[in-house]
Formats: C-alpha cells, sequence, structure tokens
C-alpha cells in the first residue's frame, strides 16, 4: 500500500499537518511518533499560554495536545506511537521500527517532517570543567520533572535566560528548591518579559546579564559553578569570576531543529539556523517532502508551528494529485542588514493562491514572511527590497527572542528574482 | 509612581501606575490586573500531583482562576501531598477550595487507568 501522506512526528505540527492533509482531501494519512503518546514537547510544558490564537483561550501544554489529538477523531488518520523513523529518501520511502509491527518499509506520495528540535548541550556552549552528576538542558529537566515526576536538584543555578529557562526557574522554586540565579550571556533577555516578571521576580530570583558560567566544580556531583561578567565581546573579564555554589546546574542555552533524517536524505539545509530551507508551501528541495513546525525553524509559539504545518499538510495532500510545476519561477528571499534568516527562503509566485473576495471584502494575494532579527531595536523599520521598489514597514520595538513577520502580496514579490529584507533603526 | 509587566498575556505590557492614573495597559484584562496588582495580586500556578494506576506517575493540574501570590508556595506544598489515582479527565477537581480561597486545582490533562 502507498500512504497519500506519512507524517514524521506527532507534535502540534505533526497533527496540524495530518488534519490538514485530511481536510484536503488525502485518504490514507498516517502520523509516526517515536514517543508513547502524541503532543511532542508540549506534554511537558505544563504552564499555561498556548492556544492563544488557534482555540482563543490560554491553555496548558497537555491540554493544547489533546485538543490537537481531539481534533483527529473520526478523520480516519492512523497514528502509530512508540515508531521511531529510521530514514527517508528521495524516492519518499520512510523506514521506521516499533514493537508491534517490527521493520517497516512504508511508501508515500507525499511526506510532512514535523520532528521539532533539540536543545543545545553543555558540550556545544564549552562548558570547561568536570562532568559531574547534577548539569541538566532545562527541556530534559522539565521533562524529568513534569512527565517522570522526578525532582532534579535543590540548589539550583540556570544559564541562559530564554522562556524556557525562566519557566523553569519558577517551577524548580515552586517544587522547593532554592533557585540562586539566572545568568545570561547577553546584555538582554532572549525570554518574554511576562516570564521575567512572574517567574523571576515574583520569586526574588535575581537575573544577572551579560554574565556566564565558565566551570563546573564537584566530582561526583555539581558543587558550585564559576560565573564571569562578559565583555561587549561576550569574552569573560578576568577578575570577575565568582563561585556560586549549588548541586544542580540547568542550561537553557539554545534549541536547534532536530535534522538528522533529513540531511541523511540530502535535503538542502539552512546552515544560519540548522533549519531546513523551504518554498512558500514548505516543500524541502526534494518535491512531494514537506517540513514544518519546530524541524524547519524555532518557533515561539505552538500556534505559529501548527499555523505552518496547516500550510505544510494542506500542500502534501495537493501535491498527490498534481506533483507541480518544477519549472515555475522562483524568488530568493535574502537575509540582509539585521536578519539572521527568513522562512520561507524561497517563493514561487504562482504557487500563491489568487486574491479572494470574502463578504464583499477583498484580500490580496499574499505570502507571509517569518524572519529573526539579530539585535535589539528601539525604533526598527523593516526594509524590504525588490528589484525595483523598496518598502518600509516601522514596528517601534523589536527583540531578536520574537520572531518578525511581514506580510507580501504577489504582486510585490513576482516580479523580482531576490527579495532583501533588512531592518534599520529610525534615525 | 510604580512600572510592573502585564502577565495576563504573552505581549507583557509595561504597566505605570501614577497614585491614581493608570497607564499603559492594551486592553482591559490589563487595567484590571494594574488595579488588582495593587490591593490583592494573584498569579495563576501549573503544577503536579502523584497519581496511581496511570502509564505516568504524576499528571499536570492547573488553579482553576488566579490564586493570592502569597499562597503559591503554600499551593505548591499542597500538591506535593497530594496522590489521586486514575481514570482522570481534563478540567477533573483535583483539589477543591484550595487553601480555603475558593479556588480549585484542576486537572490539565487526562489519564487512562492502565
Ligand atoms: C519549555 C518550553 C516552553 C514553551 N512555552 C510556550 C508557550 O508558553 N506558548 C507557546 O505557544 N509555545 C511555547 N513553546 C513552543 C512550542 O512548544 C513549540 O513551538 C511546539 O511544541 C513545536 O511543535 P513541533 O510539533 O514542531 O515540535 P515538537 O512538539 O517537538 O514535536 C516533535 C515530535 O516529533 C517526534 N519525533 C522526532 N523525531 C522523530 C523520529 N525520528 N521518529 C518519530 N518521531 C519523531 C518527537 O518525539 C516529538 O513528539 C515552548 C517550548 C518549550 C520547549
Ligand atoms: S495589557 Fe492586555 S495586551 Fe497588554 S499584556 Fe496585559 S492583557 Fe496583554
Amino acid at each position: 500500500m502507498i500512504y497519500d501522506v506519512i507524517v514524521i512526528g506527532g507534535g502540534p505540527a505533526g497533527l496540524y499537518a495530518a488534519a490538514a492533509a485530511c481536510g484536503n482531501g488525502a485518504k490514507n494519512v498516517l502520523v509516526l511518533e517515536r514517543d508513547g503518546e502524541t503532543g511532542g514537547i508540549l506534554q511537558q510544558c505544563i504552564h499555561s499560554g498556548f492556544g492563544l490564537h488557534m482555540f482563543r483561550a490560554e491553555l496548558t501544554g497537555p491540554e493544547y495536545a489533546e485538543r490537537a489529538l481531539e481534533m483527529l477523531t473520526n478523520t480516519g488518520i492512523e497514528i502509530k506511537t512508540n515508531t521511531m523513523v529510521l530514514s527517508i529518501s528521495e524516492d519518499r520511502t520512510v523506514t521506521a521500527i516499533n514493537d508491534h509491527d517490527g521493520f517497516m518499509e512504508l511508501k508515500a506520495n507525499a511526506i510532512v517532517l514535523c520532528t521539532g528540535c533539540r536543545e543545545r548541550t553543555g558540550g556545544a556552549i564549552g562548558l570547561a570543567g568536570s562532568r559531574p552528576a547534577g548539569v541538566f538542558t532545562a527541556g530534559a529537566a522539565q521533562r524529568l520533572i513534569n512527565i517522570d515526576g522526578y525532582m532534579v536538584g535543590r540548589r539550583v543555578c540556570i544559564l541562559g535566560s530564554g522562556d524556557i529557562g525562566l519557566i523553569m526557574a519558577r517551577r524548580m522554586a515552586l517544587e522547593g528548591a532554592k533557585v540562586e540565579a539566572v545568568f545570561e550571556l547577553m546584555p538582554y533577555s532572549g525570554g518574554l518579559r511576562r516570564n521575567i516578571a512572574q517567574c523571576l521576580d515574583d520569586f526574588g530570583i535575581p537575573l544577572f546579564l551579560s554574565h556566564t558560567v565558565t566551570a563546573v566544580e564537584g566530582r561526583e556531583r555539581v558543587e558550585g559553578v564559576w560565573v564571569s561578567q562578559v565583555d561587549s565581546d561576550l569574552k569573560p573579564i578576568p577578575g570577575t569570576e565568582k563561585l556560586w555554589e549549588c548541586d544542580t546546574l540547568l542550561l537553557s542555552v539554545g534549541l536547534i531543529p532536530e535534522n538528522e533524517l533529513p540531511q541523511a536524505a540530502g535535503i538542502e539545509m539552512d546552515t544560519r539556523m540548522g533549519g531546513l530551507i523551504v518554498y512558500e508551501n514548505r516543500e524541502t528541495s526534494i518535491p512531494g517532502i514537506f517540513a514544518a513546525g519546530n524541524a524547519v525553524h524555532v518557533h515561539d509559539l505552538a500556534d505559529f508551528a501548527s499555523a505552518e504545518a496547516s500550510i505544510a499538510g494542506q500542500a502534501a495532500a495537493v501535491f498527490n494529485t498534481d506533483k507541480g510545476d518544477s519549472n515555475l519561477k522562483t524568488v530568493n528571499i535574502v537575509a540582509g542588514d539585521g536578519v539572521s534568516y527568513t522562512v520561507p527562503q524561497k517563493i514561487r509566485p504562482d504557487n500563491i493562491e489568487g486574491a479572494i473576495h470574502v463578504h464583499g471584502i477583498h484580500f490580496d494575494a499574499k505570502c507571509d514572511i517569518f524572519f529573526r532579527i539579530r539585535s535589539n531595536y528601539e525604533d526598527a523599520v523593516i526594509e524590504v527590497h525588490s528589484e525595483s521598489e523598496v518598502l518600509e514597514i516601522k514596528r517601534g520595538h523589536m527583540t531578536p527572542g520574537e520572531m518578525a513577520r511581514i506580510s507580501l502580496s504577489k504582486e510585490f514579490i513576482k516580479n523580482s528574482d531576490n527579495i532583501t529584507i533588512k531592518v534599520v533603526n529610525k534615525c | 509612581m510604580l512600572e510592573f509587566t502585564c502577565v495576563v498575556c504573552p505581549w507583557g505590557c509595561s504597566l505605570i501606575v501614577e497614585s491614581e492614573n493608570i497607564s499603559g495597559y492594551s486592553c482591559s484584562r490589563g487595567l484590571a490586573y494594574a488595579k488588582n496588582e495593587q490591593t490583592d495580586p494573584r498569579r495563576d500556578i501549573s503544577g503536579t500531583v502523584r497519581v496511581t494506576g496511570a502509564a505516568h506517575p504524576v499528571i499536570p493540574v492547573k488553579t482553576s482562576s488566579p490564586i493570592p501570590k502569597d499562597l503559591l508556595l503554600d499551593a505548591a506544598e499542597l500538591l506535593r501531598k497530594t496522590s489521586i489515582s486514575a481514570p482522570i479527565k481534563t478540567g477533573d477537581v483535583i483539589i477543591a477550595n484550595m487553601l480555603g480561597t475558593g479556588i480549585d486545582f484542576i486537572a490539565a490533562r487526562s489519564i487512562e487507568a492502565v
């Protein structure tokens, strides 16, 4: 049997991709998930803050996961949990393994990769010192506490002030640990201001900006961490080092897309953020293989991962009947000054759906472009350069921690070969 | 003058309170939060409780509405002492009228009995 669509990964992106594929005419849709249940990273994110867009309610991660799964009831979509995907190939063969079916070789007309992301580890940031027990990535600690019910430490230091680090600071404090401090290498926090207020300030946990952990002390268990202030080049300043006693160090030092499967299949990668290069419909460099969610780039909100997956799932369904024209004009979206990367990186204007009229209102044919900026701006202007015109969009405050989005019309995109997006400070 | 961050939604507006004058909010929920923060600060929290007879040893719970901020640690302590048994449905009341607040801890997921 050949599946119409196989979705790899059953997090929010995978569930939404499957629903969209099914809703757009795909018949045999299969979701493969290596964990014992669907929901992905959401199952361990027990705090509220999910689903404001999709469900118009502020849900916890597990509630979001449950609603996303409920969406698939009575659709006929097949879900295999405890199933690890081992490889995908250009001819859209998927190999996978589980206890029940053993080794499987599955064929699909279209594949959607929704494998999410993983955390950077201490090794990835070159942490010096011994390797005692008590050093965890923040996400691993979150899983241990919130799913496995295992408390990871009593006296905690946290490196990295992105949302995961902040959320874990509060979680550990609520579980009765003493959270000594959060250290952040950059001169600003990458986390939401709301999380600084409700996760640190509420519990009296100090945040040290422009500080980093340089070494870990302790033989069997962590006994402390050495922390230094850093200069404007992010280098530790000699003489500022201080030993913080603790038994646990949590690392919240960034996420990177999970990309072994596409890499081995020869899919074109975006080295800037470790994700994938995709077209407007989230097709990768291999026709019929699509990708969405944190596997493409790290999304701030589950809702955005789900929305992207709806695009990919729909395109995968369409690919069953219409393989598309491989000679369509392609416009490159270039990350200019101040911009670290964009998604999509390539747009085929002919694939952007036509203008529509709903209730007498005219909507232009548009394509959304997501991008991250490199530093903070107080009075930002986004400049979009096509070959013949420049659009200027005023945005005020912008930070690297928040994904930026612009919407460009088909008319604007179609007349160029390259479109460059820049961010400048208004003078 | 008092300046603090609204935590009601992910926007995190900067609220400014100058005696009777409140500014910086972008919606009515933010205004209500700014007022409350002066007299009766409250927060939502999530946590876990032990569950027996299920595929996982713990299940997530959350407050049914925000609880007084100075009860956060007591509420968390209460969760650590609580154990329930599967099956549980999302929204089930796990601890009713917690610490006499009239607010409940409710289940944030369903879990089957195994
Ligand atoms: C600590 C934390 C806090 C967050 N807070 C918020 C918040 O407050 N609000 C919000 O909206 N968003 C938040 N997010 C972001 C949100 O959770 C993610 O954007 C979203 O879950 C990404 O969905 P995904 O489906 O792409 O990836 P995931 O949820 O990671 O799902 C990927 C799935 O793929 C599976 N998989 C991977 N490889 C394979 C393989 N080879 N074979 C089979 N299966 C595989 C994995 O097991 C996993 O289930 C937070 C994230 C974290 C980590
Ligand atoms: S004021 Fe309104 S929009 Fe701003 S953070 Fe509070 S709830 Fe959100």
